[in-house]
Order: C-alpha cells, then structure tokens, then sequence
C-alpha cells in the first residue's frame, strides 16, 4: 500500500504538488517510485524555463526504465533540487521530501483540476496490477 | 497468471514484486534491486530458479548422441561431476539454445536448459535422439536455487549436514556432487563464487528458510541481470538467438572445432561463416555520461549505423551504464550510442566489467 499524503494534490501521471501561495512544489508519488524501481539518474529543469500544464519537464530514470515528468501546472521553474543529482535514490526512500522543482504558478486555477489523496489513491490501486 | 514454481509463496510472502518471465510468475525484487545486487557482491544471496528445466540423458549411446548436438565437446568431460558450458545449435549455425551439461556417469549426462526455451529445446532433443540408444527424462517436482556471493559457499555448507558439508566444500569450480535426489554444483551466473542446487520440491521451503536463516538475502530477476551483465554473460533471446551464431555472440570459445571428424549439428555452417569471417561481434561498453544503455539501442560507429545493444542496464559496481552490443567489426576506442534522442559517447571494453565483486574496468 503506498503512501499518499492527505495535504497534497496529485495528477494521474503520477506527480504530487505541494503549493505555498504562488509557489508549487512538485515531486513524483511513492506509487511512482514503487513502480520504477531504484533510481539511478535525476535530469532536472534548468531554473528560469516556463512550462505548460502537462509539457514533459524533467526525466526520472531508474534500473527498470526512463520515465518523462510532466509539469502539472503552468509557470515557470523558480528552483530545482540539485541534491538529487548525487542522491537519486533519496526519491526512493523519501518520495515527498525529495521534491524535484519549484514552479511559480501562472493560473493558479489549474489546482482546482488537480486530484486529492483520495482519488489518486484510486488511481494508484487501478494500475497496480 | 502464470506457472508458479514451488517457493512462490515464499516470495509472495516476503515481499516480492512479481513478474512474468517466460511463462512463469518470478520475484523481480523483494526491495531495493541495487542492494540486492551489492548484496550478492559483497556477502551472499539466493535465487529461486526453479524454473529452469533440468534434463537427464541416460543409456549407452548418450555421449555420442551430446557430441552431435553440442557445439562444444562433452569428450572434454571425463570425471564424475565436472561441468561445461555449451551452446545447441540449428543447422544453420545459429544458436537454439545455450546450456551447462554434468557428466555423472559414462551413461548419464544432466543438462540445464533455460527455461524460456524449454518446449522447443526438448522437442529438438528428442527428434535428434531417435537413432539413439537413450532415453530423455525430466526428473519431475524438481526445484533450483542459485547462492551466490563471497560467502556463498559457507553459508550452504551450514544448512546441510556430514558428509554434505565436507564434499561440497571440496568441490573444484565447475564442477558438482549429489547426494541421492540433492545436486550441487559449483557454477553460477553472477561472476562471483557459490553453488546452484537442485532438489525434490518437497524440500525447497525448507533448504530457503534455512539458508535465509544463515543471512542468505532473497535476490530477484532484476538483480540477477545487472549481475551477469556486470560479469560478461550472455542472456539467451537477448545477447543470442535465431538469428545468431556463436562467433557474433562472443561465444566462439564454446565451439570444439578439434577434432575435426566430430560432426555436430551447424559445424558446417560455422565452419563456413568463420572462413568467410563475421561482420559483428560482441562487444562491452561504458557509457561516459549520465544515462542507461537500454537493450536495442542504436550504436554508431565511425558515423555510420554500427548495430545496437543487446542488454543494456546500470552497474550498481561501476556506478555507471553498461552493455553488450552486437556492431561492426571496424569498432575500436569509442562509439555512439542513441540514448533517448541524444548521441552519447561509449567506451569499448573487454568483457568482463566485474570479477569477484571489484571492477576490473
């Protein structure tokens, strides 16, 4: 059973997003990282670059596979985790600490299509087996 | 749902992420696949490979019948319990199969074919066997388990009891003894030091839980793959198949061309294509950026389409990504590789990548 924290937002690719006023903090789920298996490469955006909802924004990469993270939210990256690129497995052991980027909002009602703990537990369950 | 074989609870039960592999449900990794990996290198861990088809050739005309369908020479085997490591080829020199075979007495020989292969290989087998005084047997409710690790061997050495214990701590590399329906023998497929096991399924739960007693780690499918690729062996349906020889496999040191009389199914096809020489070959790489070689890869040499991965994955050892890939001869220092749209540089190695659980790159 993985974990999905109740104060977070979550996308069905997989994605979670913690938002302090403008600012979205976006990681992948421990669903995710369950699915992928250990990770052994992090490419992060670089800071400054504006992202669409859904644009393809960083690469997680793990022993099983490549795998795209999609912006969930339109902006513009503000900062990105550097420490993962000498501890990718910190994704594995800690998926809602290790965040990979931080965007600052553009249309803040996108959250509002966004999905709780509670649906994306559903999803999780569904693509489990 | 696949076939399940007899420690599939016990995986079940310890956690395992299960998958299908070649018809069958296997462990893909009980938790993290790179301590598993480390795990195997620096201690000892355990397989559960039952699904493995074990096969005994018995009767008077059984070395005859294994020196024609062998590609290497089972006249190299002549004491009780030494091992060699042969490819089965199609008269076309391409490879059936690939397979270690025990000699146990001048009229028993036992194989282990791989399980993927299993119907195709004993339906061939057993057509060639016609004009043969032998018979083909599957020993039934059989199961497997690999140990592996620098530690491997004394830890199997306390789960059995005298004389076990003592004979099996002699054993000589590549070879095996058995104890009635036990089997062990001193052969592997990680690069590092252990035992495989073959035993009545009734007492596998009880063989596992005892070694898992001795500190013995349960290492999955996943594991088990970047281990042979780190020690430089081939995968059947991966590195070889069909479609391929021994000597564009990196396995023409498994052919016995001496003596010349021996006429194996594909020797004249081999002969051939050796004396009309081999476009590709198999070869090691390295890749120097951030990235995974990923199998069917494309590989570019000297600018020009040179062939592509055939297994490709990330070293726990190495701390980087590393393949088998079947290119052009002209190969040599460095090549490209198309990882996910970009050109990256590889290096060409001479395989290995690992021996003994230290890097010999």
């Amino acid at each position: 059973m993985s974990n999905v924290p109740a104060e977070l937002k979550y996308t069905k690719s997989h994605e979670w997003v913690a938002v302090d006023g403008e600012t979205a903090t976006v990681g992948i789920t421990d669903h995710a990282q369950d699915l992928l298996g250990d990770m052994v490469f992090i490419e992060l955006p670089d800071v400054g670059t504006s992202f669409e909802k859904g644009d393809d924004c960083a690469v997680v990469e793990s022993v099983k596979a490549a795998s795209d993270v999609y912006s969930p939210l339109s902006g513009e990256v503000v900062e990105v985790n550097e420490a993962l690129a000498d501890n990718p497995e910190a994704v594995n052991n800690e998926p809602y600490a290790s965040w990979l980027f931080k965007i600052k909002m553009s249309d803040t009602s996108q959250l509002n299509d966004m999905l709780d703990a509670d649906a994306y537990s559903g999803v999780a369950a569904d693509d489990s087996h | 749902m696949g076939k399940q074989t007899p420690l599939y609870d016990k995986h079940v039960v310890m956690g395992a992420k299960m998958v299908d592999f070649g018809g069958w449900d296997m462990p893909l990794r009980y938790g993290s696949q790179i301590e598993e990996h480390h795990q195997v290198r620096k201690d000892a861990g355990m397989f559960d490979v039952s699904h493995m088809s074990v096969v005994d050739f018995t009767g008077t005309d059984t070395r005859q019948f294994l020196r024609k369908v062998f590609a290497n020479n089972v006249d190299r085997l002549t004491t009780s319990g030494k091992a060699l490591y042969t490819c089965m080829l199609k008269p076309d020199g391409t490879i059936l199969d690939d397979l270690i075979v025990y000699f146990m007495d001048e009229n028993w020989f036992r194989v282990v074919f791989n399980a993927s292969t299993h119907d195709k290989d004993l339906a061939w087998v057993k057509e060639h066997a016609k004009p043969f005084n032998m018979e083909i047997i599957e020993p039934p409710n059989m199961a497997m388990i690999a140990v592996q690790g620098p530690n491997a061997r004394a830890k199997v050495g306390a789960v059995f009891d005298e004389p076990i214990r003592s004979e099996i701590a002699g054993l000589a590399p590549f070879t095996a003894a058995h104890f009635g329906d036990l089997f062990i023998s001193r052969t592997g497929y990680t690069g590092e030091d252990g035992f495989e096991i073959i035993l009545p399924a009734s007492q596998v739960n009880d063989v596992w839980r005892s070694l898992y007693g001795e500190g013995v780690k349960p290492i999955g499918l996943g594991a088990r793959d970047s281990l042979r690729l780190e020690a430089g062996m081939n995968l059947y349906g991966s590195d070889m198949d069909e479609t391929t020889s021994p000597l564009e496999s990196g396995l023409g040191w498994t052919v016995a061309w001496e003596p010349e009389g021996r006429d194996f199914i594909g020797r004249a096809a081999l002969e051939k294509i050796r004396n009309e020489g081999t476009t590709h070959k198999l070869v090691g790489l390295i890749l120097e950026g951030k990235g995974v070689l990923r199998n069917h890869q494309k590989v570019i040499v000297k600018g020009q389409d040179g062939g592509e991965i055939t297994s490709g994955g990330f070293s726990p050892t190495l701390g980087k990504s590393i393949a088998f890939a079947r290119v052009t001869k002209d190969i040599s220092g460095t090549c490209k590789v198309e990882v996910r749209g970009q050109q990256m540089v590889a290096t060409v190695v001479k395989l290995p990548f690992v021996r003994n659980g230290k890097s010999v790159q």
